[in-house]
């Protein structure tokens, strides 16, 4: 993580605490996953095998930064009784745009994705960073703001993608990484991780070794 | 006629038990979530849910096939024949769902204000819930005739409700319990949703 921050710091030497803080608080202690509990839904449907999993944190990356820059820019022009259909509206040509993109270029991921690309849309990571942050603030610190939650968002769902494959096929990325010799040994497939409940007990172990390390994050 | 009929009871129950949009899918689980601390809450959002997707099912399978897809605004003038709109349908499905919780919100504040209140923020939530947006994406990916799409939202929705209401009862309950300290509330409640969709796969042998 702290190459990401330097990276951001050379680029932008007046790159500020606080703006350091938008990148970093999501990461760990503001997690959106973990501790807002937002975007759930796609973390655990997608995580399966890790490319498809990559393919959606880079969309949802796109669709994060891009619409929170552009809700920030017309938030002093939005009504404040039809912002959620404007949200959603900025949001869905966004979503349609990485759509047609991704079945453009990647239709095989595009296909085992499915209906989960539209639900970047109703992804309530997008519909919450826009409620609490691009609506009050100017565009620069939304813009960082969205990388914060969608890298804090990516990591998370990368790791659960990366113990249900190793654990559910034995492979990463499609290559078969746990040798055949441990098979002949008697080593089986753990096939819980296929199965949807797998993620949930993945995502479950995650937010306890997290929560136990990082103890002001408990609930009462 | 009794073999449509039987093919719809068969979508419904399958939308209930086995594709239900919690625990194969895992749509709709950041209200899930958010909501699920109290069994009377959990029902009335459950309710808000099976109205809502059972309305926005048909209304976005009539948008779909009479608007958005190719050839059907052929109607209105033969040029129109090779249009094919349906890259616009995610916008279309989401315009419709949010007017219609914009209505069911009108419709509680007056018939229930207690309900309203105790919905609070959580019914515009309604609207980025994935399991309605869900909900009208399976239909357009499977290819159902409305009134399978009509019968697929209704179910979801049901079973939807019952998947809210059961984890808002277990979770009342489980307040009395030693968890461990770091795993109290969300972790404990992504285990127990887990485990409830293992004893929903029990429901994969049963064929109608």
């Amino acid at each position: 993580m702290s190459a990401v921050e330097t990276q951001v710091k050379e680029a932008k030497p007046l790159l500020s605490k606080k703006d350091r803080k938008l990148m970093v608080d999501p990461l760990n202690d503001n997690n959106p996953i973990t501790v807002q509990v937002l975007g759930i839904c796609s973390a655990l449907a997608v995580t399966t095998q890790l490319k498809p999993t990559m393919v959606m944190a880079i969309s949802v990356m796109a669709v994060v930064v891009l619409s929170n820059f552009i809700i920030s820019l017309m938030r002093n022009t939005i009504p404040s009784r039809i912002r959620i259909i404007v949200q959603l509206t900025v949001v869905s040509v966004l979503v349609i745009l990485v759509d047609q993109i991704l079945k453009a270029f990647v239709y095989d991921v595009s296909k085992q994705l499915s209906v989960f690309v539209g639900l970047i849309i109703t992804n309530c990571i997008v519909m919450g960073r826009l409620e609490a942050f691009a609506m009050g603030n100017k565009p620069g610190p939304s813009i960082l703001d969205g990388f914060g939650n969608s890298i804090g968002y990516a990591w998370i769902i990368l790791a659960v993608a990366f113990c249900r494959e190793l654990f559910g096929s034995g492979k990463l990325l499609g290559f078969q990484v746990i040798p055949d010799a441990v098979y002949e040994m008697g080593y089986v497939n753990n096939g819980l991780m296929l199965i949807p409940a797998g993620a949930l007990f993945v995502i479950a172990i995650i937010i306890w070794i997290q929560r136990s390390l990082n103890t002001k994050l408990e609930e009462a | 006629m009794l073999f449509l009929a039987s093919d719809l009871i068969s979508i419904f129950v399958r939308s209930i038990f086995i594709d239900n949009m919690i625990f194969a899918y895992f749509l709709g689980m950041c209200s899930y979530l958010a909501v699920s601390k109290d069994v009377k809450t959990a029902i009335g959002l459950g309710a808000a849910v099976i109205f809502v997707l059972g309305v926005t099912v048909p209304i976005n399978w009539l948008l779909l096939n009479g608007v958005l897809k190719e050839g059907a605004l052929a109607g209105l003038h033969p040029s129109f024949a090779e249009v094919d709109l349906s890259f616009l349908a995610f916008i279309m499905f989401i315009a419709t769902i949010a007017s219609m919780v914009q209505l069911v919100e009108m419709i509680i504040e007056k018939v229930s204000p207690a309900l309203y209140g105790s919905l609070g923020i959580f019914l515009p939530l309604i609207a980025v819930n994935c399991s309605i947006l869900g909900g009208s994406l399976f239909m357009q990916e499977r290819d159902y005739t409305l009134a399978e799409a009509s019968v697929f939202g209704l179910g979801s929705g049901v079973g939807w409700l019952i998947a809210i209401v059961a984890i808002a009862a277990i979770r009342m309950k489980i307040r009395y319990s030693d968890v461990p300290k770091p795993l109290r509330g969300l972790g404990i409640t992504f285990i127990i949703t887990g485990l409830m969709g293992i004893a929903f796969m029990s429901f994969l042998g049963i064929n109608l």
